[in-house]
């Protein structure tokens, strides 16, 4: 029987000239990793490359398998802007890999939802969401879901200091005497 | 003693109370990290907790008298950690098991506390990352010899001679005492012997 996946170079080719053709002069980059290829785009140009990869029969990008972000930030070399949104996508059919990074501006960071293309990306917006204060436009539920609902700012930024802002001091002591009680 | 004439012996209450106290430790865990998996082979068969009269192991503060926290303590655990604090009955000590729970290990971030005995009593500090079951079974054996003794860090003890010394004189709390200082959060425990305070912990034999 043969391997569900197997690596095709024909289907990598076919996947560049498809994209390609499909971005045109909205693809800012393309990068090929050990094991997948990278499409770099503009945060409003994101989620119709994504829909194209998903809804194109011959890719079938059907799997949704992490997304995350960078902060680039006193990063050494310039990039387009402040913020990477890195999609990871899964083709059953082609047996690849793609990462989709959508530049987002560090002013405003906003991108639109992908959780109604793949409701998997529910809970890894809202960590991007809690963690580098990315907004997705027409998220259903876009609150924090790692740091507690009372926090202030998002520590994975690179400006937010690494030992926080005070926050892990700000606590009620339990003194000897006062099991209740002041700080 | 079997067949003696002299199968009776005199003790006060408390130490008795104070023996019993200690060889029946009943743990509370807190396991958040791999201190945890050592903690729980403390308690399997090998090194056997249950020698000290220990091996209750209860999910419930309720129930429980010793607090172990074996490993690190975020932000937002940190307040479920206090309020078990609380809810556990007096008279309870605490572990601070492994160098997270003890003073925050290598995660020095803005979401890791630097030591859980910032905001609770601790009775007892266990150094390793994670440390080996020896040095758990190292700390009961230190609480225990505490409890014997009427000490915990979260209520101080009156003893004899600690009546001159004001501020190490707090007795184990009654409940009586314990509930009518809830009303009032502001206030400390009334040292025993003053006007308001109620009767202390050393009960007569």
């Amino acid at each position: 029987m043969e391997a569900m996946i197997t690596y095709k170079p024909e289907n990598h080719l076919a996947l560049i000239a498809k994209v390609e053709a499909f971005a045109g002069e909205r693809l800012l980059g393309r990068e090929e990793k050990s094991h997948y290829h990278q499409f770099k785009v503009k945060g409003q140009d994101a989620k119709a490359l994504i829909r194209f990869l998903r809804d194109d029969p011959s890719l079938a990008f059907a799997q949704f398998i992490d997304l995350t972000a960078v902060d680039y930030l006193k990063y050494p070399v310039a990039q387009p802007e402040r913020f990477g949104v890195i999609t990871t996508l899964l083709s059953p059919v082609l047996g690849i890999r793609v990462q989709v990074k959508a530049f987002v501006s560090g002013e405003e960071p906003r991108i639109p939802t992908i959780t109604d293309l793949y409701s998997g990306a529910n809970w890894t917006e809202r960590e991007v969401w809690d963690l580098y204060g990315i907004e997705f436009l027409g998220h259903p539920d876009l609150k924090r879901i790692l740091m507690p609902d009372d926090y202030e700012g998002h520590p994975l930024r690179k400006d937010y200091p690494l030992k926080g802002r005070g926050e892990r001091g700000n606590f009620p002591v339990y003194h000897a005497t006062t099991q209740k009680g002041g700080t | 003693m079997n067949g003696s004439t002299n199968d009776w012996a005199t003790t006060t209450l408390e130490t008795a109370v104070n023996w019993a106290r200690a060889n029946s430790l009943w743990p509370m865990p807190f396991g958040t990290a791999c201190c945890g998996i050592e903690m729980m082979a403390a308690f399997m068969a090998k090194y056997d907790t249950a020698r000290f009269g220990s091996e209750v192991m209860k999910f419930s503060p309720r129930q429980s008298d010793l607090l172990i926290v074996s490993g690190r303590i975020s932000l937002k655990m940190m307040p479920v950690l206090q309020r078990i604090w609380e809810q556990m009955p007096e008279p309870k000590w605490c572990i601070s098991m492994g160098a997270c729970a003890s003073s925050g290990g290598v995660f020095d971030t803005y979401t890791l506390i630097q030591g859980v005995d910032q905001f609770i009593p601790v009775d007892a500090y266990m150094p390793g990352c994670p440390p080996r079951p020896e040095a758990f079974l190292d700390a009961l054996m230190l609480v225990q010899s505490k409890a014997k003794k009427g000490i915990a860090k979260s209520q101080e003890y009156v003893t004899a001679d600690a009546s001159s010394d004001p501020a190490r004189s707090v007795a184990f709390r009654t409940p009586d005492a314990h509930y009518r200082h809830n009303e009032d959060h502001s206030k400390p425990v009334a040292a025993p012997g003053s006007a308001t305070g109620s009767s202390n912990g050393k009960t007569a034999g």
